[in-house]
C-alpha cells in the first residue's frame, strides 16, 4: 500500500542535499571523524554504524587511511573515519574536497589523556573552518568518559569548552556553530550524541517534531522517538526533555524486537497467512510498573517508539494505533514534499 | 512421576574457579555477565533455595572447588553431601592446565555418588567455551566431552557446552531443569493440544524468574525455523530486556518483568503473556491479525482455566488433570 512511497525520503533527502551546495557529485552530508590518534574515533564509527559490541572495539587497528563509509538509511549519508596522525588544515590537503560538502565535523577528544594537544589542534581547525566552511557543523564529543568520575568529569567538560569559546573570541568569532557532547561507548550517550548530530542535518527537523508534538500530545505519551532501526540514532522527538531512561528502554525494545524478528521470520513455502494484517510492524509491551512501550514501523528505516504511562491512554489501544498510522501518513508526505520543491528549484 | 516430592537437592560441583557461582547467579539471582566479577571464592558449601515453577524448589548446593574442601566432601562429609541428590552439575573448566587431574577429581565425585544416590541425573558443563577460537570451539568441546564420558562410570551423563557470555548458559540450565519437573508429561499434553487448537507456529513455556525454557512444541512449521537455537536466544533477549527495564524503573531486577507483550509483522505474530504465577507463554502465529486476536483470547481464556483448576487443588499452580475452559474453545486432552 505505501510501497510506492517509501522510496521517497531517500530521494528527497539526497535532492535537498545537492540543492543546498550545489556540488553534482557525491554530495550526501557527510560526518566526518577526527581528533587525535588513539582517541576513539573507529571505535565510536564501529560501535555506532555497525553494531560492533563496545568491549571488541578494544582489538581494532589503527586507521592509517580515510575510511569512507556511506550509510543508506531514510537519508544517505556518509560517515568518513580519519587517521589522526596528520593535520588536515594544511594546504596540502584538497580543502574542498574535505569540507567541500554539507555536513559536520566530529571532533573526538579523550578525555582521559592530557588534552591540550587536542584541544589547540581543533582550535586551528576551527578557526580554518569558520573562514573557508563556516556551514560545516562543529561537534566536540569528550570521549571515554565511562572511566571518570561525575565531579571530573564535569571540570573536564567546563575546562575543554573554556579553552575552546576563549580561542575563538580572541579571533573574534562569536557565535561559532560549536557544540560539547560528554560521550562513551560503553553507554547510551554516544548514540544520544549522534542522533543531535545527525539532526541538525535534516532539513525538515522541525516539521517532523511538530508533528511528533501533535501526536504525543493528543495521544498522551510521556515521550517519543522517531529511531533509525539500523543505527539506533533517533532523528526526531517531541520536544520535551530528554530522559535519559525513557531513551534506552526505547532502543533496547527495538533490539528486541530486531532479535525476535529475525529468529521467526524465516521463509517456508507452508507458512500462509491467515487473514489480513498491517504490512507495517507494531509491538507494544506492558511492563511491571504499567509501563507500556508502544513501537511501529514507518517505513523501511524508520520506527516510531513511545513510552506511555497515561493510564486513561493506556486503554485506548485501537486509537492510538490509528493515530500512529495517520501519521505514518503525514510523515511520508513530509518527505515526499521536500522531493517535489527540491525538483521544482531545481528547474528554476 | 513423583508429584509429592517437591524439594531436589542439586549439587554444583568442580574445581576452583571453574564458574559455577557465576552461572548459578546468572540463572537465578538475576545478575548480568559482567557482574560476575564482583564473586569471591564460595568457601565450603553455600546452600540456597530456588523456587522453580512453584511447586518444585531446588536446593541448590554450591560446594566451593579448592582441594582443601574436596577432600573433605569426599571424606568426613561424604555422606552427608552425597546422600539424597537428585541432580549432580560438574563444571569443567575448558581452559584448565591440569585435565587430568580435573578428571580424576571427577571420577572420585562419581564414584561418591554412585555409592549414595545411584539415581541421581548427572550434567557436565564444559565451560567458559568464550575463550576458545570459534572455529575450534565445536571440536575441542566434543573431544572433552569424550573424556568426560569415559571416567564416569558408565552413568548415563549429558554434557553441554557453555559460556556466561552468550544463550548456551540458558540451554544447559534449560536442560538440566527439563530433567527435574515432576509433571512434564502432563504439561506437554497441554501445549500439544493447546498449539493445534490455535494454529499456533511454536509454543513456548518459560519460567517465570530465570526465563528458562521449561518445555515448547512446535508445528511442522514451526520445526522448519533454521533457528535452533531459538528458544536459549529468546531467554537472553527478554532477560537483557528485563535487566535494562529494571535499570530505568528504579528497581531490583528480580521484581522487574513483563505483563505482556505483543509483536505484529507481516511474517508472523507473537504473543509473551504471563501465564500461571510462574511461566510466562510464547505463542507464535501466522499472521492474520483477526486469527492473531483470536488466538491471544484463548490463551487467556485458557489461563482461567489453569487458575480455577489450582485455587481448586488439583494442582500445585501448574498442571491439572484436565483443562477447565469456560467456552470450549480450548485444548482439552482425553
Amino acid at each position: 500500500m505505501e510501497g510506492s512511497s517509501q522510496l521517497l525520503p531517500e530521494q528527497a533527502q539526497a535532492k535537498a542535499g545537492q540543492l543546498a551546495t550545489g556540488n553534482p557529485p557525491d554530495t550526501k552530508p557527510r560526518l566526518m571523524l577526527m581528533g587525535l590518534r588513539r582517541s576513539g574515533k573507529s571505535s565510536i564509527a564501529s560501535v555506532v554504524f555497525h553494531k560492533m559490541p563496545p568491549n571488541e572495539t578494544l582489538f581494532l587497528e589503527s586507521t592509517t587511511r580515510i575510511q569512507k563509509d556511506s550509510i543508506h538509511s531514510f537519508m544517505d549519508f556518509q560517515v568518513w573515519d580519519f587517521p589522526g596522525q596528520l593535520e588536515y588544515t594544511e594546504p596540502s590537503f584538497d580543502l574542498e574536497n574535505i569540507f567541500g560538502g554539507l555536513g559536520a565535523l566530529v571532533w573526538v577528544i579523550d578525555a582521559q589523556d592530557d588534552y591540550l594537544d587536542s584541544v589547540s589542534r581543533l582550535n586551528r581547525t576551527i578557526l580554518c573552518l569558520q573562514q573557508l566552511y563556516p556551514a560545516v557543523n562543529i561537534e566536540v564529543f569528550i570521549h571515554k568518559v565511562d572511566g571518570l568520575s561525575d565531579e571530573y568529569r564535569t571540570d573536564t567538560f567546563q575546562d575543554i569548552v573554556q579553552l575552546i569559546s576563549d580561542e575563538l573570541s580572541d579571533a573574534g568569532y562569536e557565535n561559532a556553530p560549536v557544540h560539547y557532547y560528554l560521550t562513551s561507548i560503553y553507554d547510551y550517550s554516544v548514540f544520544e550524541a549522534f542522533s543531535k548530530v545527525i539532526q541538525k542535518l535534516i532539513p525538515n527537523l522541525s516539521t517532523m517534531e511538530n508533528l511528533i508534538n501533535t501526536l504525543a500530545n493528543n495521544c498522551g505519551f510521556e515521550k517519543t522517538y522517531l529511531f533509525d532501526v539500523l543505527s539506533k540514532i533517533y532523528i526526531a522527538s517531541d520536544t520535551r526533555p530528554v530522559d535519559m531512561s525513557c531513551y534506552e528502554m526505547c532502543s533496547d525494545y527495538i533490539d528486541v524486537i530486531v532479535d525476535v524478528s529475525e529468529l521467526y521470520s524465516y521463509d517456508n513455502p507452508g507458512r500462509k497467512s491467515k487473514g489480513e494484517q498491517n504490512q507495517e510492524a507494531e509491538s507494544h509491551v506492558v511492563l511491571h510498573d504499567e509501563t507500556m512501550i508502544h513501537l511501529m514501523e514507518m517505513n523501511k528505516y524508520l520506527c516510531l517508539v513511545s513510552v506511555i504511562r497515561n493510564p486513561e491512554s493506556k486503554s485506548k489501544k485501537g486509537l492510538i494505533d490509528m493515530n500512529c498510522r495517520t501519521f505514518q501518513e503525514a510523515l511520508n508526505d513530509v518527505f515526499s514534499r521536500s522531493w517535489e520543491q527540491g525538483q521544482g528549484q531545481e528547474q528554476v | 512421576m513423583d508429584l509429592r516430592k517437591k524439594k531436589r537437592k542439586v549439587l554444583l560441583m568442580g574445581k576452583s574457579g571453574s564458574g559455577k557461582s557465576s552461572m548459578r547467579s546468572i540463572i537465578f539471582s538475576n545478575y548480568v555477565a559482567k557482574d560476575v566479577r564482583r564473586l569471591g571464592a564460595t568457601i565450603d558449601v553455600e546452600h540456597s533455595h530456588v523456587k522453580f515453577m512453584g511447586n518444585l524448589t531446588l536446593n541448590l548446593w554450591d560446594c566451593g572447588g579448592q582441594d582443601a574442601f574436596m577432600e573433605t566432601y569426599l571424606a568426613s562429609q561424604r555422606g552427608n553431601i552425597f546422600s539424597d541428590v537428585a541432580v549432580l552439575i560438574y563444571v569443567f573448566d575448558i581452559e584448565s592446565r591440569e585435565v587430568e587431574r580435573d578428571l580424576d577429581t571427577y571420577n572420585a565425585i562419581i564414584n561418591a555418588l554412585k555409592e549414595y544416590s545411584p539415581n541421581a541425573h548427572v550434567f557436565c558443563l564444559v565451560h567458559k567455551l568464550d575463550l576458545i577460537q570459534a572455529e575450534h570451539r565445536q571440536r575441542i568441546y566434543e573431544e572433552r566431552s569424550a573424556l568426560i564420558r569415559s571416567r564416569s562410570e558408565n552413568l548415563s551423563i549429558d554434557t553441554f557446552g557453555s559460556s556466561i557470555w552468550d544463550q548456551s548458559l540458558y540451554k544447559a540450565w534449560a536442560g538440566i531443569v527439563h530433567k527435574l519437573i515432576p509433571n512434564l508429561t502432563v504439561i506437554e499434553r497441554f501445549l500439544h493440544a493447546f498449539a493445534k487448537r490455535v494454529d499456533a507456529e511454536e509454543v513456548i513455556l518459560f519460567e517465570r524468574s530465570t526465563f528458562l525454557t521449561v518445555t515448547s512444541v512446535s508445528s511442522e512449521v514451526g520445526d522448519a525455523n533454521p533457528f535452533y537455537d531459538r528458544h536459549e536466544r529468546l531467554s537472553n533477549i527478554m532477560k537483557a530486556f528485563k535487566h535494562c527495564a529494571a535499570r530505568n524503573t528504579h528497581t531490583t531486577p528480580a521484581s522487574a518483568g513483563f505483563v505482556v507483550m505483543h509483536i505484529k509483522t507481516p511474517v508472523f505474530n507473537v504473543f509473551l503473556g504471563r501465564f500461571t504465577d510462574n511461566t510466562y507463554i510464547f505463542l507464535a502465529v501466522p499472521p492474520g491479525e483477526a486469527a492473531y486476536n483470536c488466538a491471544v483470547l484463548n490463551t487467556m481464556l485458557a489461563r482461567e482455566g489453569f487458575a480455577k483448576a489450582a485455587a481448586t487443588g488439583h494442582g500445585d499452580g501448574f498442571p491439572l488433570p484436565t483443562v477447565e475452559s469456560p467456552d470450549g474453545t480450548n485444548g482439552n486432552h482425553d
